[in-house]
């Protein structure tokens, strides 16, 4: 692919000027930034429109611009559930969350692990609900990687250096040092400054591209039309089975429930300054969701382009597969001083999240591993310092996956970290509802849901998050995360009403105790 | 806290937020072609248009229930 050089140099000066934001942030809302809840939450002193900048950042991820995209160029309507998971999920931060957020500012928590310690005195099951996030996470930076890969190839920045046995690609390794850089220094104020130019960038480069690709392509209805007429709706349900509807509707519930419950989503809603201001962005954020509407009709637009079929883009979707789908569309649509403009946003749009994602990985390892089972007398300096060392090695954790697997390996473990993220309801979203849920309960319901969950993924290759139960002669496809929640609900209750009954005393003592 | 100070008559105007999560999770009331809104197909300016009902819900019930209540 060829690339020129006007895009190039507009989007490294564009990318350099906005991650060197990050490194000034260090000075801004200046605080003692060896404080773990300065570093890693900026102190809780985000309002309204910082948090709204924050969590756009967090959850519209590069990964997100070129996957989803690609998703609905793949599996056309099925691809578009993350419309009904946005609806269902800003109804969650504006019912659920002020009150975890209260509990969390009340106690001085900062994970998630933190909050289960709290509410059940079990430093086990904190531990479990930590691992859990941190094996999430890693996957999740890995792709954003993926995302930021793809583009590289887009605008045609090949620099591969062979070493040591590895294809190492050089501007991947500058972007991931420029990352790294700034969120060790900065904590979560560094990726929150810079998510307010990325979001600027990221609004410009998508009406630019909901009004200029389909005026080329003749409008909307154009679009629609050259889509073929499977993909338009989801397919109806043969007789015996729930069928697709069901399997749609599982996936929107799963991967709602699922997503604030990620590290890096609850960093983001723990950095508010009140409660107030997570019902605010309930609010506003679905203003995020319009433009993730047309984000995936990018995928369409890609069909009603025909871009997979042109011999210059043959090599990038050899390579990324559908994922090459935007960055292609792009460089077919855009003029090429606008591809620099469009093609730095993703890139800075990786960064941003990936950072988070380092933090919060970061605070769970610090707070729930290091401090709970390592050195239980550190400072607040040390627990500092640790998540700081712990941030660098998640990110190299992500840079091995994606420089020593093949990228497909990161997009199956992703799929099973959303499913391994879904367990962790029942302790950290029910709990608060319903204390009298037993501890050991709880670790066994998790333990229960993990099992079924990862033996229904690896019954489909890790290639599909859908999979078929056969209940009283019906097939009904479910979303992996759900049965296996339901599952673990089921003996989360099941053993709590068991263990509240038989050892009701007991149990009391024990609290009393610790 | 101050979430309960007299206001438990609107609360549950709250549970308005379950009509936008109900209009999207049930897939066979809006899985059509037609009609088309600006060209965009019933299924996808379904979902998209209750994205704003589901905003424009959540702010009348933020208004209603808990604007200057709790902060």
């Amino acid at each position: 692919m060829s690339a020129g050089p006007v895009t190039i140099s507009v989007f490294i000066t564009l990318f350099a000027a906005i991650s060197s934001l990050g490194f000034l942030a260090t000075r801004w809302k200046k605080a003692d930034l060896s404080q773990l809840s300065e570093w890693g939450l900026a102190g809780r002193r985000f309002g309204p429109l910082l948090i709204w900048f924050l969590l756009g950042g967090d959850l519209y991820t590069a990964y997100t611009f070129v996957a989803l995209p690609a998703l609905m160029m793949g599996a056309g309507a099925f691809g578009f559930f993350s419309i009904p998971v946005s609806v269902i999920s800003f109804a969650l931060v504006f019912v659920v969350f002020p009150k975890v957020w209260t509990i969390c500012a009340e106690g001085g928590f900062t994970t998630a692990a933190d909050l289960v310690e709290g509410l059940y005195g079990s430093r086990t099951l904190a531990l479990m609900i930590a691992v859990t996030g941190i094996l999430a996470t890693v996957p999740y930076i890995a792709l954003q990687l993926v995302g930021l890969e793809a583009i590289f190839a887009g605008i045609g920045l090949n620099a591969t250096v062979h070493l040591f046995g590895f294809d190492i690609e050089l501007p991947l390794f500058v972007a991931f040092a420029v990352m790294a850089g700034f969120t060790y220094n900065g904590g979560l104020r560094a990726p929150a400054m810079v998510a307010i130019f990325k979001d600027i960038l990221v609004w410009i480069t998508l009406i630019a591209a909901v009004i200029v690709i389909p005026a080329q392509l003749g409008g909307y209805g154009a679009i629609f039309d050259a889509v073929p007429a499977e993909k338009l709706l989801i397919a109806s349900s043969p007789p015996d089975s729930l069928g697709p509807h069901f399997a749609y509707f599982t996936l929107a519930l799963g991967s709602a429930l699922g997503l604030f419950l990620y590290p890096h989503t609850l960093t983001g809603l723990l950095a508010a300054s009140s409660r107030d201001v997570l019902r605010r962005n309930a609010i506003f954020l679905p203003l995020y969701s319009i433009a993730l509407a047309f984000l995936m009709l990018l995928g369409f637009m890609a069909i009603a382009a025909g871009v997979k079929d042109m011999p210059e883009f043959a090599e990038g979707f050899a390579r990324f597969g559908n994922v090459f789908a935007v960055p292609a569309l792009f460089n077919h649509m855009f003029p090429e001083w606008f591809r620099g403009v469009a093609f730095a946003t993703i890139a800075v749009g990786a960064i941003v999240p990936a950072a988070i994602m380092s933090i919060a990985g970061a605070n769970l390892f610090s707070r729930n591993i290091y401090r709970a089972y390592i050195d239980p007398k550190c400072s607040d300096g040390k627990q500092t310092q640790v998540a700081k060392v712990f941030s660098l090695s998640i990110k190299v954790g992500a840079l091995g996956f994606v420089t020593l697997l093949p990228n497909t390996s990161a997009v199956q473990f992703q799929l099973l970290g959303g499913i391994l993220m879904c367990q962790t309801l029942p302790s950290v979203i029910v709990g608060i509802y319903l204390r009298w849920l037993h501890p050991a309960a709880l670790m066994v319901g998790w333990l229960a849901g993990v099992a079924a969950g990862i033996s229904m993924a690896a019954s489909t290759g890790f290639t599909n998050s859908l999979y078929t139960l056969e209940i009283l002669g019906i097939s009904i496809p479910c979303y992996s995360a759900v049965s296996a929640l339901g599952l673990n609900l089921l003996i989360t209750f099941a053993a709590s009403a068991m263990l509240r009954v038989t050892s009701k005393d007991r149990e009391i003592r024990l609290q009393g105790g610790a | 806290m101050a979430e309960r100070r007299g206001d438990r008559r609107v609360k549950w105007l709250t549970l308005l937020l379950v009509v936008p999560c109900l209009a999207v999770l049930c897939v066979p009331i809006y899985n059509f072609d037609k009609p088309r809104i600006f060209g965009i197909p019933f299924f996808y300016a379904w979902q998209i248009g209750w994205i704003g009902g589901g905003a424009l819900i959540t702010w009348l019930v933020y208004i209603a229930v808990w604007k200057d209540r709790d902060v």
